[in-house]
């Protein structure tokens, strides 16, 4: 009796084992098609990624000189360089970000710390959220019709109004989420203190949530420094060299907008040039607001 | 209220008539209450019984939300601190609050400390440092951290970042300092560290401590309160409620044979 219990015990171990085993296998199957779909996915995305860096390094590279940075944006079958157009671009993403960012700052703060009742800030809420995904043309014919047809001029500083429109809705929403992520027992914590408000949010909210600001007003002006629809109407463009904000401004992405669309092929060249720069200007960027996320 | 024996101090903190809402519901019922001067006082129950809640009405914590609001009278040392014409971050200058888990501030060890002081004082950096060690000295914490004052306080461990916290709350010198719990995410001996420094603390301060551990309210407070689905149920001194408490809730609380 006891031994065929035993032996009843081992069969039916067996058969477990076996069932086991089936199932295991079926569940590595199960695991390598999802695997494989998951790689191809990402395999795909890393194709065109490497393709677009791939082009842009080949037909980039080419172009590159000091004579970038030294001479201006040439007539057709002439030499010369981009170096109006990287003034104009550098000046107008600082500017727009120096306006945008200390006022997405304040409203995502508001936003964060202050707007938990009443109705004004679920309504800049969702506003905010509409301007976030305006398309960028849209931005550009706005500061068109306020700005330029109000002074009769096309101008850097159009420009400037027209990037710093898209900075502050990214800044807020970044700014707003970070803050939203810090455990409200470090706000008890400072309060608990005797903290004003004020300096809760100055001291520690806001730098316990630094390293995700910066990385918002970094991307943001990743985004801004590749952008040409709110340009075309506003900086236009400029082939010689100026300074002043209130004349029309050369910028890069125009400047690829314009060469790479023409016939003539030292210009095509120049746009490849451009294109060149505002990858690794924005590659850096990238990696840059990753560093600064990734030391908390 | 049911008769309680009423301690032979002077109160710092009388409660008087308190009820408490959070939107609708009513979580403290009608409390009053006396905490002693220079004393430990536990609050002690079941989860939800109000203990935090009642504590987070002493520094008006709960203000920060909205929807949660209190009625009657705190009277810290004969002022109503929930009607005081004071603001609200001087009474917590002195009705300081350590919370269940360590929140070390994103800043070095040193500026945690500092933190608190500089919102009311001036001091010289001379000044400041003595108040620093002080303070690290009071929680214990001085010889561990005094090579590393300049390192961030997260990077401390869980015991040594509460203690932090504990010191930064009495570097502010307040008078009364509230505890919600401050063992609980803490190892034995941390917390037995933690204990010791309340024993110290009753030198100088009024000490409010909620706790889950019984045990824990046995060994270092002076009186016990123990409350139940926000009423008061009893409050006496620990000896008296941990050996002949006068109502049987009480009683059956203490003893585990309810919850």
């Amino acid at each position: 009796m006891n031994a065929a219990t035993t032996s009843q015990k081992l069969l039916s171990r067996a058969a477990l084992d076996q069932a086991r085993g089936r199932r295991y296998a079926a569940r590595k199957r199960v695991n390598q098609v999802a695997l494989t779909l998951s790689l191809a996915a990402m395999a795909f995305g890393v194709f065109w990624l490497v393709w677009i860096l791939w082009e842009t390094l080949r037909l980039g590279l080419g172009g590159l000189s000091l004579t970038l940075f030294t001479e201006m944006t040439p007539p057709p079958n002439e030499a010369g360089g981009l170096a109006n157009a990287l003034y104009g671009s550098f000046m107008m993403v600082l500017l727009a970000t120096f306006v945008g960012t200390p006022i997405g700052i304040l409203a995502g703060i508001y936003l964060a710390e202050y707007g938990r009742r009443g109705w004004l800030a679920p309504a800049t809420r969702f506003v905010n959220d509409i301007l976030l995904s305006a398309p960028s043309i849209v931005i550009g014919l706005f500061v068109y019709t306020v700005v330029v047809l109000r002074f009769k001029s096309f101008s850097g500083w159009a420009g400037v109004v027209a990037l710093a429109l898209i900075v502050v809705p990214v800044v807020i929403r970044t700014t707003e989420n970070m803050l939203l992520l810090v455990p409200a027992s470090l706000r008890e914590a400072a309060y608990a203190l005797g903290t004003p408000k004020w300096k809760v949010i100055t001291l520690v909210t806001l730098r316990a949530a630094r390293a995700g600001v910066i990385t918002g007003v970094l991307l943001a002006v990743a985004r801004i420094a590749g952008e040409t629809a709110p340009l075309l109407f506003t900086a236009l463009n400029n082939q010689f060299w100026s300074g002043d904000l209130s004349k029309p401004l050369a910028s890069l992405p125009v400047t690829i907008f314009k060469f790479a669309m023409s016939p003539y092929e030292n210009w095509q060249q120049l746009a490849w040039a451009a294109v060149f720069l505002i990858t690794v200007a924005v590659l850096a960027l990238n990696i840059l607001a990753r560093v600064l996320t990734r030391q908390k | 209220m049911p008769p309680t024996t009423l301690p032979a101090v002077p109160s710092k903190i009388a409660v008087r008539d308190l009820n408490f809402y959070y939107g609708k519901f009513h979580a403290l019922k009608g409390i009053n209450l006396d905490i002693p001067e220079k004393k430990v006082t536990a609050f002690i129950g079941p989860s939800g019984c109000g203990k935090s809640t009642l504590l987070r009405t002493f520094n008006r914590m709960f203000e920060l939300y909205p929807e949660q609001r209190a009625e009657g009278q705190i009277l810290l040392d004969g002022d109503n601190l929930l009607q005081s014409k004071q603001d609200v971050a001087l009474i917590r200058a002195k009705v300081g609050m350590v919370f269940q888990k360590p929140t070390p501030f994103p800043m070095s060890i040193y500026d945690n400390i500092a933190f608190g002081v500089k919102l009311f004082e001036r001091l010289s950096s001379s000044d400041m440092d003595e108040r620093v060690e002080w303070a690290l000295r009071k929680a214990a914490l001085w010889n561990e951290v005094k090579d590393k004052l300049t390192q961030s306080g997260s990077g401390l461990s869980g015991g040594q970042q509460q203690r932090l916290c504990i010191a930064r709350g009495i570097a502010v010198l307040p008078e009364v300092l509230l505890l919600d719990e401050p063992c609980s995410a803490l190892d034995p001996i941390s917390t037995a560290k933690i204990e010791e420094l309340i024993a110290e603390l009753k030198n100088d301060y009024t000490v409010v401590i909620v706790t889950h551990n019984m045990q824990q309210a046995a060994r270092c407070s002076d009186y016990t309160a123990y409350m139940y689905l926000g009423d008061l149920v009893e409050f006496g001194a620990t000896e008296q409620m941990f050996f002949k408490p006068q109502r049987k809730e009480t009683e059956d609380y203490i003893t585990g044979r309810f919850g």
